[in-house]
């Protein structure tokens, strides 16, 4: 009998798991894949190290800033700062036809472009900035409501309202068109006001903190370990049945598969109200270049780019992938201490993507539609910085149809289900949900969402 | 446990849920926060922590008196003597 079964080794039950091994709990986390990470992962292709899932860490705050979510996880799971060994970015962009925002891990830099480009909007930002600060991330009361509104309401210029969504979408929106007001708050201060980052060794080097840690704390990880079933008796879930029809016995289960795949996993998963599915998922295209990819001309952490004055935050209904809007980024350039580089130059791009299309192609055209939109994708990015197709020397893509591979998530939404579930609760008092529908991404906040559901449900003798 | 045992103790918890502060020269008559920059769920740690290393349970409505170390160690020594 364990004290808690975690479903999935992702970010978020790695850091769950930690939490509840610290203060002496017998856990165990079942992954069903044959590695850690989930939505952020690695893998080792012809002999290169690949990252997939966020393209940098959020939320940077440098070392002694406790104030930040960075700082709180690092005391709740007692690393470090060194051990996350974050190097913050070197400068990003928002670019648009006619306009472009730049932007780094200092406010300032933001609010002076916002000066030079939009004149007489600064005390509109300063405005919205100070209703920012006012959102209170601990009590969700105000999470609910549309960003999109709210902003409109400050700021009158539209093409700095798309500018200003367009990352903070990217980054983390699992609602089209709009953002919850909440969501808009905890991902513009992620991105805007703390910023980004990453450790020179990628997502691999958390993973492998985070995996460590735990191991030593005594918890218990099995992997090609799918959940099949969440048994219930009188209304309280008793424990897990695997694929391979193992029984595994708990007091309490927390899974971080998401909301929705949760539910299906329920015994009784008829007697809850079915919740809509995430729409939104992607492609990724890597590129490996012969050079660094400052050589090239591009010299940016990363680039959001959007080839018209208004951004569209949907699934493309009529096509395999919208190439409108993008995202571009290098992990080469980060910050990294004395000025340590990757032996190779990689370009990363990613696309909104119809998942039905992909998943329904044969394996012929599979494999042909990559290859097309990958050349699409960069021509269409090309647009924003200089073309670099000639100093490819691998690629690899990634689908909607990878996603549901590696992650089990229905449309192979990365950002899960659009409503979220921000306390956590299921309909069985001892069940729990956390990682991405619980309304946290990107890695930090898949980090912090694994800890608070640990300390608020897990951690507490009292249950219920 | 003497009081300067417990005052150890603390510490040793202290160091442990924030490993990037200097805590050597906290003036215990000062509170935590002053000093050091907990926010709840650190102070829970601290609950936390006592619990899981000496079986110390301190129930919620006394969660005040864990505001510095002078009166952190007088709060605890009458539940630590014997240990």
């Amino acid at each position: 009998m364990y004290d808690t079964i975690i479903i999935g080794a992702g970010m978020s039950g790695l850091a769950a798991g930690i939490r509840l091994a610290h203060f002496g709990q017998k856990v165990c986390i079942l992954e069903r894949h044959y590695t850690i990470g989930g939505l952020n992962s690695f893998y080792r292709l012809d002999g290169r190290d690949y990252d997939v899932g966020l393209h940098a860490v959020t939320n940077y705050a440098e070392k002694g800033d406790r104030r930040g979510p960075l700082g709180r996880l690092l005391r709740q799971l007692r690393f470090k700062w060194e051990e996350f060994s974050l190097s913050p970015q070197l400068g990003s962009r928002i670019a648009f036809p006619d306009t472009s925002l730049a932007f780094d891990n200092d406010l300032e830099l933001l609010k002076s472009e916002i000066r030079d480009k939009f004149p007489g909007q600064e005390d509109a930002f300063d405005n919205l900035l100070s209703q920012i600060l006012d959102y209170d991330d601990i009590n969700d009361d105000n999470y609910p409501g549309s960003a999109r509104g709210i902003v409109a309401a400050t700021i009158s210029d539209p093409l700095l309202i798309e500018m200003l969504f367009c990352p903070l979408m990217w980054y983390g929106n699992a609602r089209e068109h709009d953002m919850d007001w909440g969501q808009f708050c905890i991902m513009f201060r992620s991105i805007y006001m703390e910023g980004f980052a990453r450790p020179f060794k990628g997502v691999r080097l958390l993973l492998k903190n985070l995996i460590r840690k735990y191991r030593k704390l005594g918890g218990e990880l099995r992997l090609r370990s799918g959940v099949q079933k969440i048994k219930i008796e009188d209304g309280r879930t008793v424990g897990v049945v695997l694929d391979d029809g193992e029984e595994l016995e708990a007091r309490k289960v927390v899974s971080s598969a998401g909301y929705f795949e949760t539910m299906r996993m329920c015994e009784d998963c008829q007697s809850e109200k079915p919740s809509e599915p995430g729409r939104l998922s992607f492609v990724e295209s890597i590129s490996v270049i012969d050079k660094q990819p400052k050589d090239v001309g591009y010299p940016s952490t990363i680039v959001f780019f959007n080839d018209t004055n208004k951004f569209h935050w949907e699934k493309p209904e009529d096509q395999l992938c919208d190439i409108r809007t993008g995202v571009i980024c290098s992990p080469n350039n980060f910050a990294y201490p004395a000025g340590e580089q990757l032996d190779e130059g990689f370009i990363r791009m990613t696309a909104l993507a119809n998942f039905d299309r992909w998943i329904n192609l044969s394996e012929s055209e599979y494999e042909r539609e990559k290859i097309i939109w990958n050349d699409r994708l960069i021509e269409s990015a090309a647009r924003f910085i200089p073309d670099f197709r000639r100093h490819v020397k691998a690629t690899d893509m990634f689908t909607p149809k990878t996603i549901q591979r590696f992650t089990w998530h229905t449309n192979g939404a990365i950002y899960g289900a659009p409503d979220k579930r921000l306390d956590g609760s299921t309909h069985l008092p001892n069940l729990f949900i956390c990682g991405t529908d619980q309304g946290f991404v990107g890695i930090i906040g898949a980090i912090m969402s694994g800890v608070s559901i640990a300390n608020r449900y897990l951690l507490r003798d009292d249950e219920e | 446990m003497t009081p300067d045992k417990i005052r150890d103790e603390v510490l040793d918890i202290l160091r442990d849920i924030a490993p990037d502060d200097d805590i050597t020269d906290i003036d215990d008559e000062k509170s935590f926060r002053d000093q050091i920059e907990l926010d709840s769920m650190d102070f829970l740690d601290i609950v936390m922590e006592l619990r899981k290393r000496h079986r110390v349970q301190i129930p919620e409505e006394d969660y005040p008196q864990l505001a510095s170390m002078a009166s952190t160690v007088a709060y605890l020594e009458p539940l630590m003597k014997d240990m």
